[in-house]
């Protein structure tokens, strides 16, 4: 390094990902694990609150989804699994202990290729496994006014995959593409809602610097209570820029879980090294260790959906797009089949990704809805806007407003063209009061068209689009203003 | 084999269990005892031995995903010194608190 020059430093992420998945029953008992909604405590059975005497026994269906997830990753998926013991004392711990996968995990070493900052790169999968959820606790106060916490155990017991890459991301935008896409395979594979508001799709960030050239990590952090794509962007963003300035300052990074506070936009220390947790890991003597049939893994890997990087490149191969704009489609399981569902009864595959990229992109960028399903408008709806503007019915600036509203209201095309008298006017005698007022109210550019600057014409039409909100014709509007500006001047 | 201070401490702390001084001392004795005893298993030459977690010969227990009927909410907080509105009740915990998954 030259003398003098400062370090230049570069972010080192890995992300745990909890995901609950879709089964009927629980991971060790047949309460129901569709818990939402249900009055406290009426999903528990004895196994779930870990009453002496009891036995769990692994739900077949969770295995299965587990090593599905696996499969879509490019994980390897070991002959021999096992259960183990983590024990720590909390109160939504039933049991005192989770049972979880230490060192035999269903699934191992995968990767996912992820589109960011204008590249793609290979972001590794340490590995996929399988637990149970824990109980939920409410804090409050009881009937006599004393604060305390309230156990509901419905959540406890639910399955909960975890899926852990490599510390291979580079940068917050980076972090979220691979959450995305994780999200969007995830669906695809119906293993999960992935909805993260929820809680039903989690994610803890691991996040150290180093300088750049070197292999040696900093010190690492780990950043909780991140509860939206945006969220977990904009925390790694503010921990990665913490970590900087205590490095450039002299100081140090400790060891430490920090929560994210969503409204105040900044980490806070949750919990340092020195209490660091000693789970006490050991193998769970009640489930006895689990084989893995070769047949059952080829048979899994056989029926695998269309993930989202075949998705990608059957645009590029099928519908001619750009492998870029391919990727930002395909990165959401919602878009992706709003744009499939759209080209199917408007087929012009380019023109609807065209209208995602520009206008359905940056509406879920406004609306900060990054999560949500539901975020894209009825397929039908897309359609017939793009017909209503073939048409000639509106034009380009009223078909934007149109769509704002689709999206907002859920409204249909021709009801708010309706509504809003949005139809294109390409009747000339309707156009021409319009065209003389904008030629007496702007001498300026009309000097500079009559004295040969004819891109004066186009601000002249600006003015035509803004008198008449966007409906005028603008090739109509241009044609009729060349005509009278060059007439004599009357 | 010898346990330390500190590693009663550290172990009685993971066990959320308060000790005397006095009962650190007993345990710190007992506790280094009951490691002397299970060394004698170091004796067994296990080179031919696979890693074994589980003795039971049984292997690949699953069972179908089918959801049965839950136990009444009574008997689920029957055993529960506290209890409200259908919650078990518990003394306070901080939201950032000692939580992890």
């Amino acid at each position: 390094m030259a003398v003098g020059a400062p370090p230049r430093y570069e972010a080192v992420v890995g992300l745990e990902v909890h995901s609950q998945l879709l089964t009927r029953s629980k991971m060790f008992c047949g309460c129901s694990a569709e818990y939402a909604g249900a009055p406290p405590n009426t999903q528990v059975c004895a196994i779930c609150l870990g009453m002496p005497g009891t036995l769990p026994v692994a739900n077949r269906r969770a295995v299965e989804l587990t090593l599905m997830t696996g499969l879509a990753l490019n994980c390897e998926i070991p002959d021999a699994s096992k259960f183990d013991r983590k024990n720590y004392p909390y109160p939504d711990l039933v049991k005192g202990y989770q049972i979880s996968q230490y060192d035999l995990p269903f699934c191992r070493g995968g990767w996912i290729d992820v589109e960011a900052d204008g590249g793609s790169r290979r972001i590794g999968i340490e590995r996929v496994h399988l637990e149970e959820d824990t109980a939920r606790l409410v804090h409050g106060v009881d009937a006599a006014g004393r604060a305390c916490s309230f156990v509901d155990v419905n959540r406890s017991g639910a399955p909960l995959m975890e899926i852990v890459s490599k510390p291979d991301l580079r940068s917050p935008a980076e972090a979220r593409v691979y959450l995305q896409k994780l999200r969007a395979i995830l669906r695809t594979l119906g293993v999960s809602t992935g909805n993260m508001e929820e809680g039903s799709f989690r994610c803890d960030a691991n996040v150290s610097l180093r300088v750049v050239g070197e292999s040696e990590l900093g010190t690492k952090t780990e950043v909780k209570n991140m509860n939206s794509f945006r969220s977990v962007q904009r925390a790694l963003e503010y921990e990665i820029g913490r970590h900087t300035a205590l490095l450039e300052s002299g100081g140090r990074v400790v060891q430490e879980t920090r929560g994210w506070i969503e409204d105040r936009g900044l980490t806070v220390s949750q919990r340092s090294k020195e209490q660091a947790h000693d789970y006490r890991y050991f193998p769970e003597p009640d489930l006895p260790p689990l084989f893995i049939k070769r047949e059952w893994v080829a048979e899994l890997q056989q029926a695998l959906p269309e993930l989202p990087d075949a998705r990608r490149e059957r645009y590029v191969s099928q519908h001619g797009l750009t492998p870029y704009l391919a990727g930002q489609l395909t990165a959401s399981a919602e878009t992706a089949d709003f744009f499939e569902q759209t080209v199917q009864i408007y087929p012009d595959p380019k023109k609807v990704g065209n209208w995602i990229q520009s206008e359905l992109f940056r509406l879920q960028n406004e609306a900060g809805d990054d999560d949500a399903s539901g975020s894209v408008p009825q397929p039908e709806h897309m359609a017939e806007l793009l017909r209503l503007l073939d048409a000639g019915t509106i034009g380009g600036s009223a078909a934007k407003q149109v769509f704002d509203e689709m999206y907002r209201t859920g409204a249909a095309p021709a009801q708010i063209v309706e509504s809003r008298s949005l139809t294109q006017v390409s009747d000339s005698d309707a156009l021409s009061g319009v065209v003389d007022d904008v030629i007496k109210a702007n001498p300026s550019p009309v000097a500079d068209y009559r004295g040969g600057k004819t891109a004066a014409l186009g601000r002249l039409v600006g003015e035509i689009m803004k008198a008449t909100r966007g409906r005028a014709n603008p090739s109509l509007a241009s044609e009729l203003l060349r005509t009278r500006l060059n007439q004599p001047d009357s | 084999m010898s346990i330390s201070r500190e590693e009663v401490e550290h172990v009685a702390h993971l066990a959320r269990l308060g000790l005397s001084e006095e009962e650190k001392t007993r345990l710190q004795r007992q506790l280094s005892q009951i490691l002397e005893t299970m060394r004698a298993i170091d004796q067994v030459d296990t080179t031919t031995i696979p890693p074994t977690a589980q003795v039971i010969p049984l292997d690949t227990i699953m069972r179908e995903d089918v959801a049965r009927p839950s136990a009444p909410v009574d008997d689920i907080l029957r055993n529960a010194p506290s209890h409200e509105a259908g919650f078990f009740r518990v003394p306070p915990v901080l939201e950032t608190g000692d939580r992890d998954l």
